[in-house]
């Protein structure tokens, strides 16, 4: 272990440190543009220079100088400063001085540094360079003039995505960067190039001109388009979303976040259910009325039903806290049918380690072999492709995958597309298995199928089987796609005793035992279709799609950035998502509007503030309000024998831009799949 | 000392003074007052008086929507609005400011870094209502076409002490 001084302070590091990571560890700032803490190191911004005494006679780049014993470095010395300072003259001599129109200025690092460590003039008068901007696709705007040639976007597109699709080209003053060919950056990652752009070459382009980065509120929440929770901050000016950005979380997302977290908040204004609505029962068309006249008209509908043939249905972005008080409302009224697995998914929900992510996202990294079966976690969970591909790239693992074969961002074995692949995989490698952790990562969509119990069997036996469970490692995966669905899992979200699930509520509707159907936040299946007629349906949520086009009544609810709410993550870990904007119109909160029907329908549920609710489910399932934690629970045999078919497995998610309501309201998400999803893919959907 | 006083008041002597004065400034001064409003006194290239966006000699607006005039209004007076205008350049939507609000500091020119939003030489703009002060982007672009004569020959004369 070097150990070395910085600033006359003594500091010992892990062998192999930079200069510039260990004045980090002792809180010392070094400016830099090249170098970042998630890539490679390439030392060509040469901001970061320092003096390390004892050395050859000139500056050093510390973030590529590793510590050595008995180093001596300063880093606000003279020479450093004069450095310093010339570096930033060289940095300006091309950059453009259009920081009033740059979209960056405000949060730009060379704007922020030019005004810590520059020189307040110039001494080049030549003429400055100009370079052609390129296309980057809808999201991504370029600027490639203002561009420094620090190369993290190529980086970036080739170590986390995985896309190699950036270079930089030409030497010297030509030198720029680009798509060797003509070609749009395809990857969920994208935007993440905004993030790690140092200057205002790369820039949102839904976001551009619209705000600056000083006028904006700034809310810490948690995403709700996967079941990653991936942390990040909501940016809102007055009532509007104006921008989502991503959060440190090491476990979760580290520092990036999907396309489609980052740039569907425009879906948040549009098609809104903002007051309620009751279907008039002669024309067929909904009418706008007042709060009080839909709970009285809900009241008086529901009136003598019995609570056998009442049903709910939660949808993907419903809250914990809805969801709790939707299911207490179901329990006050006596109806044993409810589920959250709107996908038609069916599998055990009795043990919690068999709907989790067990290892936790963080534990990927540990593996050292993985499986995929019949999932597609670059659209089904883009962090957890990222974190996948991150394992391969440090360890070149083996991945086998048992499903659709898909363009993942890592060479992987493809194992087959049916469960009886699975099984005889199982079989074969049973014991033989030589990795210390293996990992098996089971999609959502395997379970979403008639034989989905027995699939949850079968993959139980082939992860004891193939060694995924040992003392301290579980590596049995289940990759969720609902933000909801682990949280409605744990309070018990499911048919009751004798209740009915999902397809068997649809059934329900269908012959007449189900006379109403609270749907909550319900909008991922054809409702229209599917609803039978004679049912009583109502549909309470934020946007006008499928729940909504069926309902006889509507109560306009509010979206994930409009409302404090719990998420539960597929590993189980509860977060917080706090209010950064008021909901449209007369849309409220989610539990509050359940509360105030429960009152209007004789049930009055129990609570009347949001701390109490959180009270309410701490009593019952207190991992919960454990937030950002990941509890232990016990591992045991779960799935139902049975017969399975031959069906191929098949990824949730067909359509990674219009995954839900939010997404398909959304103009950018539009855009985007008109822009990355191929014609092949256009064909699939058009079939379906 | 007594009978110096007394004298003076006897014979009002102060009284005599202060019509001199007077009669001086009534006949043989330069004339003070002026016949406002069709007379107007001499106004500072910096005055500070309402409004004005200016535009470029071609025609084109000069405000480029950076928005640091209303990152820098003390008042908050000032609000914008800002997208992509057909051509991709980066223009304002909307550009209010409350002149009831404001407080004619000037740090708004200050901040601008093209010359778009500035206090011209315009104070006669009293209105009867106070929506009517409320002022729109038309009505500031509309004042800057109105005044650019004056507005340019201004920041001329102080370009040298800037």
């Amino acid at each position: 272990m070097p150990k070395l001084t910085i600033n006359g302070l003594e500091v010992e590091v892990e062998q192999g440190t930079s200069i510039l990571q260990a004045a980090e560890q002792i809180g010392i700032e070094i400016p830099r543009f090249c170098y970042h803490d998630k890539l490679t190191v390439p030392a060509n911004c040469r901001m970061c220079l320092v003096e390390v005494e004892g050395g050859p006679p000139k500056p050093a780049a510390s973030c590529a100088m590793a510590c050595g014993d008995g180093m001596v470095v300063q880093t606000e010395s003279e020479m450093v400063k004069k450095a310093r300072k010339g570096v930033m003259e060289m940095l300006l001599i091309n950059h453009p001085l259009d920081c009033p129109i740059c979209d960056q200025g405000g949060e730009c690092d060379l704007q922020d540094q030019a005004m810590a460590y520059g020189f307040d003039r110039s001494r080049f008068e030549e003429n400055k360079r100009a370079v052609k901007d390129k296309e980057l696709g809808p999201l991504v705007k370029t600027i490639m003039t203002r561009c420094i040639n620090c190369t993290r976007c190529v980086r970036f597109a080739e170590e986390i995505a995985g896309t190699p699709v950036l270079g930089q080209f030409h030497r010297g003053e030509d030198a720029e960067i680009g798509t060797f060919i003509e070609q749009l950056v395809e990857t969920e990652l994208s935007g993440n190039l905004i993030d790690i752009c140092p200057v205002g070459a790369l820039t949102s382009k839904p976001y551009a001109f619209a705000a600056r980065s000083w006028e904006l509120k700034k809310t810490e929440s948690v995403d709700v388009h996967d079941a990653v929770g991936s942390n990040i901050r909501v940016d809102s000016r007055g009532r509007e979303v104006m921008r989502i950005l991503p959060r440190l979380h090491e476990d979760v997302n580290e520092e990036w976040i999907s396309d489609r977290t980052r740039f569907s908040y425009d879906g948040l204004n549009r098609q809104r259910l903002d007051r309620p609505y009751i279907r008039d029962e002669d024309s067929g068309s909904l009418k706008e009325a007042s709060w009080d006249e839909a709970f009285a008209y809900i009241a008086k509908k529901t009136k003598g039903v019995k609570g056998e043939n009442i049903a709910a249905l939660a949808g993907d972005l419903c809250d914990l806290e809805s969801m709790t008080a939707l299911k207490d409302l179901m329990g006050a009224l006596g109806s044993p049918h409810m589920d959250c697995r709107t996908d038609g998914g069916r599998f055990d929900t009795s043990v919690r380690r068999g709907y989790i992510f067990n290892s936790g996202i963080a534990g990927i990294e540990q593996a050292d072999a993985i499986l995929l079966v019949g999932t597609n976690p670059r659209l089904e969970a883009t962090m957890v492709n990222a974190r996948i591909r991150k394992t391969w790239l440090e360890k070149r693992i083996p991945i086998a995958l048992i499903g659709e074969a898909a363009e993942l961002t890592y060479p992987y074995h493809h194992a087959g597309t049916t469960p009886d692949d699975l099984v005889k995989l199982a079989k074969d490698y049973a014991k033989k298995v030589k990795a210390e952790k293996p990992m098996m990562i089971v999609g959502a969509g395997a379970f979403a199928r008639e034989d989905g119990e027995a699939i949850h069997k079968a993959v139980y036996e082939a992860a004891e089987k193939l060694g995924c469970i040992k003392d301290g490692w579980n590596g049995f995966n289940v990759l969720q796609n609902a933000a909801s669905r682990v949280g409605a899992l744990d309070i018990g979200f499911v048919p009751q005793k004798s209740g009915k699930d999902f397809n068997e509520i649809i059934e329900g509707t269908k012959d007449g035992s189900i006379e109403v159907l609270y749907l909550l936040g319900a909008d991922e299946f054809d409702t229209r279709g599917q609803v039978g007629w004679q049912t009583f349906t109502i549909y309470q949520g934020h946007h006008g799609d499928h729940g909504a086009s069926r309902a006889d009544v509507i109560l306009p609810g509010s979206a994930y950035t409009e409302k404090d709410g719990t998420y539960v993550n597929t590993e189980g870990r509860a977060q917080l998502a706090k209010k950064a904007v008021a909901p449209p119109g007369e849309a409220r909160e989610d539990w509050k509007i359940l509360r105030a029907l429960s009152e209007q329908m004789g049930h009055t549920l129990p609570y009347d503030t949001l701390i109490q609710l959180r009270e309410r489910i701490k009593t019952d399932w207190p991992h919960l309000a454990d937030i950002d934690t990941l509890r232990a629970s016990p591992w045991k045999e779960f799935g139902k024998k049975g017969k399975i078919s031959k069906d191929p497995f098949r990824s949730s998610v067909t359509h990674y831009y219009l995954t839900n309501a939010i997404c398909r309201a959304s103009e950018t998400m539009a855009k985007c799949s008109e822009s990355f999803v191929t014609d092949d893919n256009k064909m699939l959907e058009a079939a379906e | 000392m007594a009978l110096d006083n007394i004298a003076r008041a006897f014979f009002l002597t102060e009284i005599v003074k202060g019509f001199a004065l007077t009669l001086k400034y009534m006949f043989f001064m330069p004339r003070v007052t002026i016949n406002y409003p069709y007379e107007k006194g001499p106004i500072s290239p910096r005055f500070r008086g309402e409004h004005a966006l200016r535009r470029y000699p071609n025609g084109e607006e000069r405000c480029i929507a950076c928005k640091l005039c209303e990152a820098i209004c003390p008042a908050l007076a000032i609000t914008i609005e800002a997208e992509p205008r057909d051509d991709g350049s980066r223009r304002t939507t909307r550009y209010d400011i409350d002149m009831t609000k404001c407080i004619y500091c000037g740090l708004c020119a200050e901040a601008c870094p093209v010359d778009a939003i500035v206090e011209g030489p315009n104070f006669e703009f009293a209105t009867e209502t106070r929506e009517e002060l409320y002022y729109n982007k038309d009505k500031l672009l509309e004042n800057g076409d109105r005044w650019e004569a004056q507005i340019a020959a201004n920041l001329t004369a102080d370009a040298p002490y800037r």
